[in-house]
């Protein structure tokens, strides 16, 4: 009898600010991020790593991950995988190159377009994953070589080539300053990296989806005893994915002034490897988007840091795979003396 | 102007019946091998029945196997020449492409194509150790193989019946060799695929063509965003760098949308190899010094034909036949920008 007593006390112990703080998941992104930073700040500090220019350098192209690991995260936090993220930038990028190029579509109703085609592309993943009861690692790994085969294909059909430039289309449009205008040196992906992130995170934080989210992860069985319509949960969530797959695409393509089939490759490992550096749990129910934030951040500085220490590039994949490593080791290091000090 | 006419002669003249100033004239990739194709004895197009010989065409089935994946910009133009020989000689062709740069695939599907006994096969050689042993085994079952874009240095050692493609080292060269007369010291050698041969060669053969000042940087091809940060660092941390090479339009494309933001107020010099109809408006207006083109509709095209006439004439080519590196300028790019739109050039 005793003895529960205390049990009861002990879980209704109060908690410091601090210790709460500590023990959110995205800590030890902050930490990796700061740890990655100051290794770059030090060794190429003095060839432009620090300077305006630099940063701008790898914040667009951690901004650009970044977009599409915020709702990349949240799914997984939901217990869903989408593997077909990737090719939906590259399909995404040739819907809207082959509107323009081949058709001669005005840029908006090309955007307008390839959103609509995402958000089905993502509407069938979820279908399917729901109705199927396959694991949407699977599903969607189907649709990562369906959707890669069927924009070379439809871009060899209609065009003959697997390029489109889109000439003058994004000249003087407003759509162009919105999706890749830049202030001074940052460019707009920023901006909708940080937009994404602020706008995830109080659904996660603050709205009754966000509870949902983490409870179709958590137990989607008791969720759904709960009455959480755990399918339009994840449905909604794989249509976010693929469309945040497209608003990446359409920066590219306005970026670059050109779409290929073959953009996009490897984000989809990225962006679930942005999640998972930033605390996102493979298996879902736990996570932050704060922390997909800081993973892609550190994805970003590790990905053009190299360039800054003038290192040959040839190391480059070295280089990159070992400091991620060393960041992920160091946010566990972080986690576990969060949690273990009592 | 006039010299710049004169080294084009002499990379391309002394392997080539026709000028490159004709070569244009005569309209295209298509014309002039169609004229080619007279010069090898057999003219009637798409008859398929037609033409004596020792088979019909009709019954003449060639498979093609190559490195390159069907996503490949390059790759694409290529195929539309094998499609277009297809039509032209009425023969049946199976092309077989992986869908990544992955040697084991690359060498089922050949092993595949020669399980299947056909009238001959087009191959590339990415990689001697692969797939030489494979041509050797064709040729010795019989099948005649001819070589196209990769395998320049090792297509009679393994019995192959011809070569179509680019000296790649020697394209570098001249590449190198014009930036230097422009007064170009320092370049960067941008590789959108690192670990591929060929740009490898490209790259290296620039080095020593430009006198040595070229540093080599592996840009991410599938990122364009990448590829546009990752070149402006590079300049910033060589800020003596006054040329710079792309491997291919998978770098150029996103480069020349932010090229005047880098250009150094016009005194960086920028060229590639291979053509996109980008590219060559910006040859065209000045934007970009040269683009090289290996001709790559050719080096799907001509290895159908030489295959075709062989199967049914016993009729074939004796050397290697080069398809590049053929110089575009302003002077010559408005000419193929419609072909380079239509994924002929």
């Amino acid at each position: 009898m005793t003895q529960s007593t205390t049990e009861v006390k002990t879980r209704v112990r109060d908690v410091g600010a601090l210790r709460r703080w500590l023990t959110r998941p995205e800590l030890a992104a902050v930490g990796g991020a700061i740890l990655v930073f100051a290794f770059f700040a030090l060794v190429a500090g003095d060839s432009g790593f620090l300077t305006g220019a630099g940063t701008a350098s790898y914040l667009e192209v951690a901004a650009q991950l970044g977009i599409v690991a915020v709702p990349v995260a949240m799914l997984m936090i939901a217990g869903e995988f989408d593997l077909s993220v990737g090719s939906m930038v590259g399909a995404a990028g040739m819907i809207i190159g082959i509107a323009i190029g081949e058709i001669g579509w005005p840029l908006w109703a090309a955007v307008l377009l390839s959103f609509v085609v995402a958000l089905g592309v993502g509407f069938f993943n979820g279908y399917v994953v729901i109705k199927t009861g396959l694991p949407s690692f699977i599903v969607t790994l189907g649709m990562l070589f369906a959707l890669r085969g069927l924009t070379i294909g439809f871009a060899r059909l209609l065009t003959g080539r697997t390029q489109i430039g889109i000439g003058d289309a994004s000249a003087d449009s407003v759509l162009t300053s919105i999706f890749a205008g830049s202030i001074g040196d940052f460019s707009a992906s920023i901006l909708w990296w940080l937009a994404l992130a602020l706008l995830g995170t109080w659904v996660l934080q603050r709205t009754v989806f966000g509870n949902w989210i983490f409870g179709a992860g958590g137990d989607a069985i008791a969720a759904r005893n709960v009455g959480v319509p755990v399918n339009r949960v994840k449905i909604s969530l794989f249509m976010c994915t693929a469309l945040s797959a497209a608003l990446l695409a359409a920066i590219q393509v306005l970026d670059a002034g050109s779409a290929d089939v073959l953009r996009g490759e490897l984000v989809e490992l990225q962006a679930i490897a942005a999640a998972v550096i930033g605390g996102v749990l493979l298996t879902g129910g736990y996570g932050s988007v704060v922390g997909a934030l800081f993973g892609a951040l550190i994805f970003g500085m590790v990905q053009q840091g190299i360039f800054f220490t003038g290192v040959s590039t040839d190391w480059f994949q070295v280089f990159v795979g070992v400091m991620l490593l060393v960041a992920v080791l160091f946010n566990n290091f972080i986690r576990k003396r969060a949690s273990e000090a009592r | 102007m006039t010299e710049a006419k004169t080294r084009d002669m002499r990379v391309l003249g002394h392997r080539r019946a026709f000028s490159r100033r004709a070569f244009l004239k005569a309209g295209g990739a298509g014309l002039a091998s169609a004229a080619l194709l007279g010069a090898a004895g057999c003219g009637q197009e798409g008859s398929g029945q037609k033409g004596g010989g020792l088979v019909n065409r009709g019954d003449i089935r060639l498979e093609v196997v190559t490195h390159i994946p069907a996503s490949d910009p390059f790759g694409a133009i290529v195929q539309t020449g094998t499609e277009q020989a297809q039509k032209d000689m009425g023969v049946e062709v199976n092309y077989r492409a992986p869908d990544t740069y992955d040697i084991p695939q690359i060498q089922k599907n050949f092993e595949a194509a020669i399980a299947s006994q056909p009238n001959g096969i087009s191959a590339t050689i990415p990689d001697e150790n692969a797939i030489g042993p494979l041509v050797k085994k064709a040729v010795n079952d019989g099948i005649p193989v001819v070589i196209h874009n990769g395998g320049l240095d090792f297509w009679e050692k393994y019995g192959a019946l011809n070569f179509v493609g680019q000296k790649e080292f020697e394209g570098g060269v001249e590449a190198g060799k014009r930036m230097a007369e422009e007064g170009v010291k320092n370049a960067l050698c941008i590789n959108h695929y690192q670990g591929q041969l060929q740009l490898d060669q490209r790259c290296a053969g620039f080095t020593k063509g430009l006198g040595g000042g070229a540093k080599e940087i592996a840009v991410e091809g599938e990122n364009p965003t990448q590829v546009q940060n990752a070149v402006k660092t590079a300049l910033r941390q060589n800020p003596d760098t006054d040329g710079m090479l792309s491997l291919g339009p998978t770098s150029v494309l996103p480069l020349l949308n932010i090229f005047n933001s880098i250009n150094k107020g016009g005194s960086l010099k920028y060229a590639t190899f291979d053509l996109a109809p980008e590219v060559l408006k910006a040859v065209r207006d000045g934007v970009l010094l040269f683009a090289i083109d290996q001709q790559p509709f050719l080096q799907g095209y001509l290895p159908i034909t030489f295959l075709t006439t062989y199967t049914q004439y016993r009729v074939s080519p004796v050397t290697a036949v080069p398809t590049g590196p053929l110089f575009v300028t302003k002077d010559n790019a408005q000419q193929v920008i419609k072909l380079s739109a239509e994924g002929v050039r």
